[in-house]
């Protein structure tokens, strides 16, 4: 379990990090998103006692970071997968860390086979491709057999196979009851692995809540409506005083009212219907209709303009933030 | 308890798994030893053009010892380089994530690095001290000599704190190149240019080398106002500074 109470962290004038407060569950994966610039990865930091806040607390089942005995066996963390010294062989890297905190050494061989780098054991990382480093890196998270697992952007640059190999691990991490959080700035990745969200935006929290509730709650679910008989079902619809949106070629958009209620509505009035289909916002929706607020760095007007026709993003006419 | 041990252990493992370690320390060794015999050799052959003064004040350890000021460079790229590649490769992160106490992590890698640092050393200065006196001949001294094993034991010493300042500059800079770019000058020419410079003189004598060679002479330079425990005290005052600078960055910072 980790803690965060009152965590702020200011450099000189900027504030990276607001008041954030939240608690990291064991037994889910929780996925910890921002857009870029969010104040993610220095939460990270913070919580691995690397950088001190300014103020407020991080514990860790319970305790401040600098107090855990031999940390790696309580928390594992991957912030950067090339933080490995390229000139010593993967097995050595490895060893390294297991002897600073007594974890015995037949455990290097575990999590190097747990993560299929066995073959490569004695090469030095050095040449190793990103999706190798990446599995590295995960090898060192996992190498105290920690109860608590972080990983800072894990994904990020692997190819699908790497992706599905993470989103899989992090998913069995979870189901043997530990805590797995995640952090990451691409929404549909955490659609398929999270089970609870923490989002933030410029350092401080905007949602901390499972990821169904989420999704419900920050995006409008509607159905979607195909009929030959475009005109017959807008007077039935309207009729009843519900309003639908025609999207062209006999289809409607309706919000708001269940697929099982408009399809009631067709069948009582004999309209034909070729689809009938609820559409669930993306989580991707979700959490851009949330973060577009606080995101740090916005597009330009000219990528804005493209985006202005979708749906529920406000078009942008100034960029904010020039700063980079 | 256990903490110091197992960090002394992982950074034995560190030190022990890179090549580079073995390089800088052969190369501190071989310059050391290639660079004194040559010189003695030198000195040996043109004793003969030597004044009644200079011949006098002739200090033959002190000569053997003289491959010192470009073994010390690599010296310095060892300490650099035991600091310098937990940050230019991001390990410092993880290694500080084992270790969350710094004052734990810091001091036992400075602990290790230094033992190692002082096994090379005194190594280099016996060997450089023998077989620069084989090179000197009839000019020679022996171990057994008034200062002599004194002065071998310095230059041994010597060479250790210079990895030992170097280690605590790069801590402070958190940077290899940096420290490199800095402290390899600075001991190569800065040192040497401003020993020369008559105004400038009364200032160098204070600086690390110049105390660390006054550690490893045997007959006392009378230019210089102190002598080799005044030297050994100047170097532990350098080391002290070094390191808690080190230390002090290392514990406020973030990492």
């Amino acid at each position: 379990m980790i803690e965060l109470a009152g965590v702020t962290k200011r450099y000189g004038e900027k504030v990276v990090v607001d008041d954030l407060a939240f608690t990291v569950r064991p037994g889910c994966v929780t996925g910890f998103l921002g857009p870029n610039g969010a104040g993610k990865s220095t939460t990270m930091r913070m919580m691995l006692g690397l950088d001190r806040p300014t103020s407020g607390h991080v514990l860790i089942d319970g305790r401040p970071y600098a107090q855990l005995k031999e940390p790696l066996r309580h928390i594992g963390a991957l912030l950067d997968a090339k933080a490995m010294h390229g000139g010593r062989s993967a097995y050595q890297n490895l060893r390294c860390l297991a002897l600073s905190n007594r974890i015995p050494e037949s455990r290097v061989e575990e999590v190097l086979h747990e993560v299929g780098l066995n073959p490569v054991a004695r090469k030095r990382p050095k040449g190793f491709s990103l999706g190798m480093g990446q599995r590295l890196g995960i090898a060192a998270a996992l190498l105290g057999d920690p109860e608590i697992v972080l990983l800072d952007e894990p994904v990020n640059g692997l190819d699908p196979e790497g992706i599905h190999w993470i989103r899989t691990l992090m998913r069995r991490l979870a189901s043997q009851g530990r805590t797995v959080f995640v952090s990451s700035h691409l929404m549909s990745e955490m659609a398929l692995t999270a089970d609870h969200l923490v989002v933030i935006g410029r350092g401080r929290l905007l949602a901390d809540t499972s990821m169904e509730d989420f999704i419900d709650r920050n995006s409008r679910s509607s159905v979607r409506i195909r009929t030959p008989e475009p005109e017959k079902l807008r007077d039935v619809l309207s009729a009843v005083g519900i309003t639908a949106a025609e999207t062209g070629s006999g289809a409607f958009e309706v919000a708001e009212v269940p697929a099982e209620r408009l399809g009631e509505l067709a069948l009582a009035h004999g309209i034909l219907l070729h689809e009938l289909s609820p559409q669930h916002a993306s989580l991707e929706e979700a959490f851009i209709a949330l973060t577009g607020e606080a995101a740090e760095y916005r597009t330009g007007p000219l990528a804005a303009t493209a985006a202005s026709g979708r749906d529920g993003i406000a078009p942008q006419t100034q960029p904010i933030g020039t700063e980079s | 308890m256990s903490a110091p041990l197992a960090t002394f252990r992982s950074e034995w493992a560190k030190l022990t798994t890179v090549r580079s370690t073995a390089w800088t320390l052969f190369a501190a060794f071989a310059v050391t030893v290639a660079f004194g015999t040559l010189v003695s050799a030198l000195s040996n052959a043109r004793y003969d053009d030597l004044s009644q003064q200079e011949r006098h004040a002739f200090d033959a350890a002190g000569t053997s010892f003289t491959g010192g000021v470009l073994g010390q460079l690599a010296m310095i790229a060892f300490g650099v380089m035991v600091i310098g590649a937990e940050y230019s490769t991001g390990m410092i992160r993880n290694s500080l994530a084992a270790v969350p106490r710094r004052g734990v992590f810091y001091f036992g890698k400075l602990a290790v690095a230094t033992g190692v640092a002082l096994v090379v050393g005194l190594v280099t200065s016996f060997v450089t001290f023998f077989a620069g006196q084989a090179a000197l001949g009839s000019h020679s001294t022996t171990l057994g000599a008034h200062n002599v094993l004194r002065a071998t034991l310095g230059a041994g010493l010597y060479m250790a704190l210079m990895a030992v300042i170097s280690m605590g500059v790069a801590t402070m800079l958190r940077s290899s190149m940096l420290s490199m770019g800095i402290l390899m000058p600075f001991f190569f020419l800065v040192t040497q240019i401003l020993s020369s410079v008559p105004g400038a003189k009364k200032v160098a004598h204070y600086l690390p080398d110049q105390a660390g060679t006054a550690m490893a002479r045997v007959v006392r330079d009378s230019d210089v106002p102190y002598g080799p425990g005044g030297g050994l005290v100047i170097m532990l005052v350098w080391v002290a500074a070094a390191v808690l600078g080190g230390y002090l960055v290392l514990r406020n910072r973030d990492a």
